[in-house]
């Protein structure tokens, strides 16, 4: 897949406080990119340095391996679905969806055409005369997504477009979003603080936080393999442990010796362990290598939530069992369910 | 945004063109308050002479008198009557609130000089002889509607729940009323006889259909004396505009006065 | 809830006395002949057909001619001004309209003696075209004289009509459409005009309907013949002393006045029904 946007060394600041310090990232065709992070990361702002709503102050820009940090908004082959969506309330569905291929002067049967079959495409057939005003939340959405799609750009940035939507309504539309994605064949940016939104609908994810990228990744790899605490503690639930690399495929925390799977750091460095709840088993106390009494049992529906406090910490583990309180238990997991990350700051 | 930085220059001299618009004739009006002689057109030197024929002029003081009495007076009236109207207006069933509040809006719906005549008709009608207190009465007429237009959106948004809870802690209706309704109106309430007094105090075309008798507002002084060139009319404005602006700029600096204040406080 | 509804009871019966019966004895001096004796009367309509003289006539259409060219003027030059100041940084949008809202607290009596002195034969503006060599003009009790007046009197509402509704303007929808590919210039005609409207139609409200009928500038500047409809009832009732036309005339007026009143804050409140969307929510 080639490359279509690049952005190099880009640096903002707003009233004095550094907002992004220095990104470094490359962007393809086809691509469903997410920018992921806590609020204040940055996501936003380098989704808008991107639309040409805001300029960076240092760094560039590169579309098409053009720099585009002059060109104003109105001229850059992006389109944007906005926060709150962004419709005009004084004209109908149809005259929304209409409003880029009027600027672009096309005529009437073409655009006739266009705006149909955009709408066909987000499910709103027939809604064309409807004043926006009178939309659900989801309807609204999805005239959004049909106004900035129907203008055919190279890529599409979404600003945490779901937000305001209820859960269900947000999980459709999740799906449906990446089918569009994949039918019409763009870039799409998401921009989202929703981890599971990120997981579910992304081909890349980018972990932001605090202005820096944290991990570049797919879905997968980041789940399994995020590369410091801040990923691990963000993506998912997990357990993070200090240790030491011993050597290759050995770890040492909680005073015990483990096998694991991870190779390539020095000898003897400290580093970061993650291990999610959902691999560790609950055993008979002869059984696991680690001895604990278990604290709670939280009942989630597709799993219990289960606190077990050893000498050295507590553990959070999903189990399908039910599990009696102030009982003695082992735990027990696999060489390959232990993940290695440095510590933060260190590489 | 990215590619618009240009029309500085315009922005700047459309503003200024249209402060000077508005200002200068206060200017001028200001500066030859303190003319030497008795042009307005023509500077003859600095002489306060007008201030001193102002506070001399027996006819003037006595319009100022008024206008401030009648302005109090009247403020205080349309304030009590038009709250206490209002939380009525707000309490009544929809038929009542809606005629009530049609029937309120005449005297701001209609021209001043309608309800001017109107009054003018009433009192005649009445044999009624026109002077201090029909002024009065038609300035409290006339500003209660404001203060109940100004009043009834705070009364909207109350919690209908808190009155409630002050009877059931033991409070009568008035001192729920007062202890409870009335603090957390207030700022509709202020800000209601605010537009009062300057309703009343501003006002030309009522007062000067319902007074007689020699009673005079500063707004008909100005109106009988503008016949002939007299600077000391200057003078009563220069006065007016000092002390408006005076008090423009103090309600509007306050919040950020106070806020400074509670910074070095803290 | 209980007693507190029993409040409005005093102030419907006020409102009966002294708004209700007023309006009541314009309609019926209206419709009657010998006024002042309230004994007297014999209902007519002859005080509706002496309206209809070519003489009274000129003077509703001039009313009308002078209010529609203030309320123009004030659009044309209002709403640039508002629109400059909402774009402006917050505190200079504070500072501005503080400034442009400072003349409206000033007496109107006061404001319009003020251009006396500029505009009269003697005046500064003549003084100043002397000055450079230029013949002095006539400008007092003139036309442009009044006009200039009512400018000057009403321009502060308007822009404050139409600011309001700018400053309101979610800035989200002018970078919409700037994303949408449109520059600032079709931004402004196709999305910030049509949305500001309600602004000016309130603003039309605020000055055209007092401009007819305001009396004082075109008295002092227009002097003791130029005639509006606010003069015309003035002089009817302190002057010639016809109180029945008087009354005549003053309904007339007030039932064109209300009667728009009234209907352009239904087509205002139509409108904004439709001026605001906010994503996710069904209002």
């Amino acid at each position: 897949m080639r490359k279509l946007i690049e952005f190099q060394n880009i640096v903002k600041s707003f009233n004095d406080s550094l907002v992004l310090k220095g990104i470094n990232l490359s962007i393809h065709e086809n691509e469903f990119v997410t920018l992921l992070g806590p609020s204040g990361c940055g996501k936003t702002t380098l989704l808008r340095i991107l639309g040409g709503f805001i300029s960076q102050n240092e760094g560039h820009v590169y579309f098409d391996d053009i720099e585009i940090s002059n060109v104003p908004p109105y001229k850059r082959e992006i389109n944007t679905v906005f926060q709150r969506y962004a419709l005009f309330p004084h004209m109908n569905v149809f005259d929304n969806v209409a409003f880029g291929l009027r600027i672009k002067k096309q005529d009437k049967t073409t655009i006739e055409q266009k705006v149909k079959k955009m709408l066909k495409l987000v499910n709103l057939e027939g809604y064309e005369d409807r004043p926006v005003t009178l939309l659900s939340g989801g309807q609204q959405q999805r005239v959004a997504i049909a106004r900035a799609l129907v203008n055919e750009p190279m890529v599409l940035l979404l600003d945490e477009p779901l937000g305001a939507l209820d859960l269900k309504l947000r999980k459709e539309m999740q799906i449906e979003l990446k089918k569009i994605q994949q039918e019409v064949g763009i870039t799409f940016i998401y921009v989202t603080h929703d981890q599971e939104e990120a997981l579910t609908m992304s081909d890349t994810i980018v972990v932001m936080n605090a202005g820096e990228i944290q991990q570049i990744g797919t879905p997968t790899d980041i789940y399994n393999e995020p590369e410091n605490r801040f990923v691990a503690d963000f993506i998912g639930e997990s357990n993070i442990l200090e240790g030491v690399m011993l050597e290759d495929y050995k770890v040492k925390f909680d005073d015990q010796v483990f096998e694991c799977i991870d190779y390539g750091f020095e000898d003897n460095l400290e580093v970061d362990i993650v291990l999610r709840p959902e691999d560790i088993d609950i055993v008979p106390i002869e059984m696991g290598r680690i001895k604990g009494v278990i604290k709670s049992s939280l009942f989630k529906g597709v799993h219990f939530e289960v606190v077990v406090e050893t000498p050295y910490r507590e553990w959070i583990i999903h189990t399908t069992d039910k599990v009696e309180v102030d009982k003695e238990v082992g735990l027990h997991f696999f060489p390959e369910d232990i993940h290695i990350m440095y510590k933060m700051g260190t590489y | 945004m990215v590619g618009l930085k240009k029309h500085n220059f315009t922005k700047f001299f459309i503003l200024f063109g249209v402060m000077s618009f508005f200002y200068l004739p206060i200017l001028s009006l200001m500066i030859f308050s303190f003319n030497d002689s008795r042009s307005l057109t023509s500077w003859s030197g600095f002489s306060l002479q007008w201030y001193q024929a102002l506070f001399e002029n027996r006819e003037m003081m006595t319009a100022i008198t008024t206008t401030i009495t009648i302005a109090l007076i009247s403020t205080f009236v349309a304030t009590v009557m038009g709250t206490l109207a209002a939380i009525g207006i707000s309490k009544s069933r929809r038929l009542i609130k809606e005629l009530v509040l049609s029937v309120n809006s005449f005297p701001i719906l209609n021209p001043e000089i309608v309800t001017a005549i109107g009054l003018m008709l009433l009192y005649s009608s009445l044999n009624v002889e026109k002077g201090f207190m029909t002024m009065l009465l038609a300035h409290i007429i006339f500003s209660t509607p404001y203060v109940i237009l100004s009043v009834l959106p705070r009364l909207r948004r109350l919690d209908p729940d808190i009155a409630e809870a002050a009877l059931d802690l033991g409070a009568t209706p008035l001192q729920a009323l007062w202890k409870v309704i009335v603090p957390m109106i207030t700022p509709g309430i202020i800000s209601g006889a605010l537009i009062a007094f300057t309703m009343s105090f501003d006002d030309f075309v009522i007062s000067y259909f319902v007074s007689g008798n020699g009673v005079k507002n500063i707004s008909i002084l100005v109106y009988t004396m503008s016949k002939r060139i007299n600077p000391t009319i200057n003078a009563l404005s220069t006065i007016l505009v000092v002390i408006i602006t005076i008090v423009l700029l103090v309600v509007n600096l306050y919040p950020y006065i106070t806020k400074k204040e509670m910074k070095e406080a803290e | 809830m209980k007693g507190y509804a029993s409040l409005v009871k005093p102030y419907i019966l006020w409102m009966s006395l002294f708004i209700v019966v007023p309006m009541l004895l314009i309609v019926l001096y209206a419709f009657t002949e010998h006024g002042n004796a309230l004994m007297a009367f014999r209902f007519t309509l002859g005080n509706f057909m002496r309206f209809f003289d070519p003489v009274f006539i000129k003077v509703l259409f001039k009313s009308l001619e002078v209010a529609i060219i203030t309320t123009i003027l004030c659009i044309i030059i209002g709403y640039p001004i508002a629109y400059v100041i909402s774009n402006a940084s917050e505190r200079a949008q504070t500072l501005l309209i503080l400034l442009i809202t400072l003349p409206m607290w000033i007496n109107m009596l006061v404001r319009t003696y003020a251009w006396i002195s500029i505009l009269s034969d003697g005046g500064i503006l003549n003084s100043i075209f002397q000055f450079f060599g230029l013949a002095p003009i006539k400008m007092m009790y003139t036309d442009f004289a009044v006009m200039l007046g009512m400018v000057y009197n009403f321009l502060p509402f308007m822009i404050i009509s139409i600011y309001t509704v700018l400053a309101k303007l979610d800035r989200a929808l002018i970078h919409a459409s700037h994303d949408l590919g449109a520059n600032p210039l079709q931004t402004f005609l196709r999305v910030v005009l049509p949305l500001s409207m309600p602004g000016v139609i309130s603003g039309i409200t605020l000055v055209f309907l007092p401009a007819v009928s305001t009396f004082v500038i075109p008295k002092f500047l227009g002097g003791g013949q130029y005639m509006l409809i606010g003069n015309l009832i003035e002089n009817q009732f302190i002057t010639v002393g016809e109180w029945n036309f008087g009354s005549a005339i003053s309904l007339i007026m007030a039932v064109i006045i209300m009667g728009s009143m009234i209907l352009t804050r239904k087509i205002d409140r139509d409108a904004s029904d439709t001026t605001s969307v906010e994503g996710g929510k069904l209002w």
